[in-house]
């Protein structure tokens, strides 16, 4: 569904070139999952919720909108913003958040350089084998590895989060309703609950939250992390910047796909004025 | 073609011909050879929009099919793969799942303009019904294609779309059971699945094929609804219209560019995103948007029996199923509904204002299909799915009580009329 706002005037705009009836009452359908569903359905483990839901139910709060760089149909990755974005990724979310899809040497994308990705890697130690003696072994990480998940399965990702499982982030941008504003909503909108909201031990209160309690604590505080270029590192810096990096790990493809739809399209809209111009020359022989 | 050529014209060409005549053959079909009413309009560029769909479909699915891994712990990933690390694989992917939305689009245009030009009547009625098993084939071919990426929404549109055959009386759970191939939506599921889904658009080239022989056997349909009579109301297929097919392509492709490259998920649900979960269900399951409509109809039904008895004749669950699968197969008799010697809407003012009507039922229902289905919308819904089937009812009475306008005495006149516009 919506990435942003212009993805959804673009549509708008396709959509009345169509003229067509049936995107709209689609678009209608999903342009919001659902503002008035009811509870999420119950899950295996209650918490699991935290982990899991997807849609929003009446009472979340529309979310805050950012002006993103890679929004639009010339949009891209700010590739500082993600570097840093990544220094909080590993400095803070990768305490809890998986990022499975996403090896080392995909960090070249966002302006790292073959060297610095080496370095990286083989800062990390792993698990390798079964060697010729049968046994597993520890190595250093190389650019081809891919990134170490904080534990090694879900079970005791659970068991470490008080029965939540703190979901991968690969993909989390494009696994939520306006990704980039959802997170970045999330990440900057903890408050204290309102009168009457009860907390469970180890639940925090976010108004973006899909039923509003979830087990994360808010896990950004200003100057929590030391950027290397000097930006001050504020909580809602530190959000723009880890959903920078984010968005490029869920959609690595983006500036790519964008940049050769520009193309496609405008080689499609002159084949089709030549088209047009031919179809005219052949049917005006007729009258 | 049924008579045997005796010389041999010079040439290579003259030499294939002679020994399978597959010139004269694409001639005959699609060229000079092959005379169509002068009047179509754009509307009629849908149905070969449609076939370019298919085409692509199958092109771009075959090659996602060289790199996907159809098992339940490996299907997210290798999608991902495609997504990541396949070359243009992204294009591929995007260009397929879009893909299956716009061929809906284009489906259901194609379906509209041939129920508002009254296409479906004689003698094109094998025609038409070729048609509605196409889109039967399309509707399975897409449901089985959405849970191969075995996502959250994959998953349980899957669980919630086979459940629907427990609805069968006695056999139900049995039947599901044998679909599923175990006791829940699972390996074998998806295994099957991705088998039949990759089976499928091949028996649908089949009967794609069989709709155009029974449409180059009268002809396509018209504007105005009246038959060919003489020479001067049709031009040869090429180059009219093989040059306003072409254009028609442009058009599409680039409406289609717009999505594959800039807005490839809007179409689909982020749910999706989030990997298959048998313990976990999403807070609300909704089918991908061309069938919503259908996913109305299914959650409207109410309980049919004794009112204020508590006697129930069909479970509300049971009738949703029949009154789903019933919203398609009533097509099948649109033509002996349908009592109106016109064919065309444009002589039949009050079938217009019906078609209208029924088209914006249609979107209402897909607008509830994506609600959940209580309170005002359940109330909506049934409005709804009630105008429905009320709308062929009401057809088969003012279909054969309408006063139509005067048709004009033949296409070429009509066109010449009209300053030979198109």
């Amino acid at each position: 569904m919506e990435k942003n706002m212009s993805s959804r005037r673009l549509r708008f705009l396709a959509m009345t070139v169509i003229g067509f009836a049936f995107v709209s009452s689609a678009e209608l359908a999903l342009a919001d999952d659902n503002p008035t569903a009811t509870a999420p359905a119950p899950a295996a483990a209650p918490a699991a919720a935290a982990a899991t839901a997807a849609s929003a139910p009446s009472e979340q709060k529309p979310l805050r909108k950012v002006e993103w760089t890679f929004d639009g149909i010339f949009g891209t990755v700010d590739k500082q913003s993600a570097q840093r974005g990544f220094q909080v990724y590993k400095e803070v979310c990768s305490a809890c958040h998986s990022l499975n899809r996403i090896a080392f040497r995909n960090l070249q994308d966002i302006g790292f350089t073959e060297a610095e990705v080496r370095a990286l890697a083989a800062s990390y130690q792993i698990n390798d084998g079964p060697n010729d003696q049968g046994d597993m072994f520890q190595r250093p990480g190389k650019p081809s590895d891919y990134f170490v998940p904080p534990a090694p399965n879900e079970q005791a990702a659970r068991a470490a989060h008080g029965g939540a499982y703190p979901p991968d982030l690969s993909l989390i941008i494009k696994a939520r309703e306006d990704g980039p504003n959802y997170v970045y909503s999330l990440l900057t909108g903890f408050t204290t609950p309102p009168q009457g909201v009860t907390l469970a031990d180890n639940q925090y209160y976010n108004p973006y939250f899909p039923g509003q309690k979830l087990a994360m604590p808010p896990p950004l505080s200003d100057g929590q992390v030391t950027y290397a270029d000097g930006t001050p590192a504020t909580v809602d810096q530190m959000a723009r910047d880890v959903v920078t990096f984010l968005q490029w790990a869920a959609e690595p493809e983006m500036e790519a796909r964008k940049q050769m739809g520009i193309k496609v399209l405008i080689y499609l809209a002159i084949f089709s004025v030549f088209l047009y111009i031919a179809k005219r020359n052949i049917w005006r022989k007729l009258h | 073609m049924a008579h045997k050529p005796t010389t041999q014209a010079p040439g290579i060409k003259g030499w294939i011909e002679y020994r399978l005549p597959i010139f004269s053959f694409i001639d005959n079909s699609v060229g000079t050879k092959y005379p169509c009413p002068r009047n179509l309009n754009y509307w009629w560029n849908f149905g070969a929009i449609a076939g370019l769909c298919l085409m692509m479909q199958i092109l771009s699915g075959l090659f996602l099919a060289m790199h996907y891994t159809p098992e339940a712990t490996m299907a997210f990933d290798s999608v991902e793969h495609i997504m990541r690390d396949v070359n243009y694989g992204w294009l591929l992917r995007y260009a397929h799942a879009v893909g299956a939305s716009m061929f809906f689009v284009v489906v259901y245009i194609h379906i509209f303009r041939g129920l508002y030009y009254g296409s479906y009547k004689a003698p094109r009625e094998l025609l038409w019904w070729l048609g509605i098993v196409i889109l039967l084939l399309m509707m399975a071919t897409a449901f089985m294609g959405y849970v191969l990426p075995w996502g959250q929404m994959s998953f349980w549109g899957a669980t919630v779309i086979t459940n629907l055959f427990s609805a069968i009386p006695g056999v139900g759970e049995s039947v599901v059971h044998w679909l599923w191939g175990g006791f829940a939506v699972d390996n074998p599921t998806l295994n099957r699945f991705y088998a039949i889904h990759f089976l499928l658009p091949f028996v649908i080239v089949g009967v794609v094929i069989l709709h155009i022989w029974a449409l180059h056997q009268h002809g396509s349909n018209n504007p105005l609804g009246i038959d060919v009579k003489t020479p001067q109301d049709t031009v040869p297929f090429h180059p009219y219209y093989t040059i306003k097919d072409c254009f028609g392509f442009g058009v599409f492709l680039f409406i289609f560019s717009i999505f594959v490259f800039f807005a490839p998920n809007s179409l689909g649900d982020p749910d999706n995103y989030v990997v298959a979960n048998s313990m976990v269900t999403p807070a609300h399951i909704v089918p991908e948007w061309y069938f919503l409509p259908f996913y109305a109809i299914l959650r409207s039904m109410p309980d049919i029996g004794i009112p204020f008895t508590g006697v129930v004749f069909v479970s509300s669950k049971l009738a949703g199923v029949i009154g789903m699968f019933g919203s398609i197969i009533i097509f099948f008799f649109l033509p002996w509904i349908d009592g109106s010697r016109v064919r065309s809407a444009t002589f039949r003012p009050v079938y217009k204002i019906m078609f209208w009507l029924f088209l914006a039922d249609c979107i209402l229902l897909g607008y509830v299909g994506s609600q959940p289905p209580a309170g005002t919308m359940l109330v909506v819904g049934r409005i709804g799915l009630a105008y429905y089937f009320v709308h062929f009812v009401a057809l088969w009475f003012v279909s054969r009580h309408e006063k139509t306008l005067p048709l004009p005495e033949s296409i070429s006149k009509s066109v010449l009329a009209s300053g030979g516009h198109h």
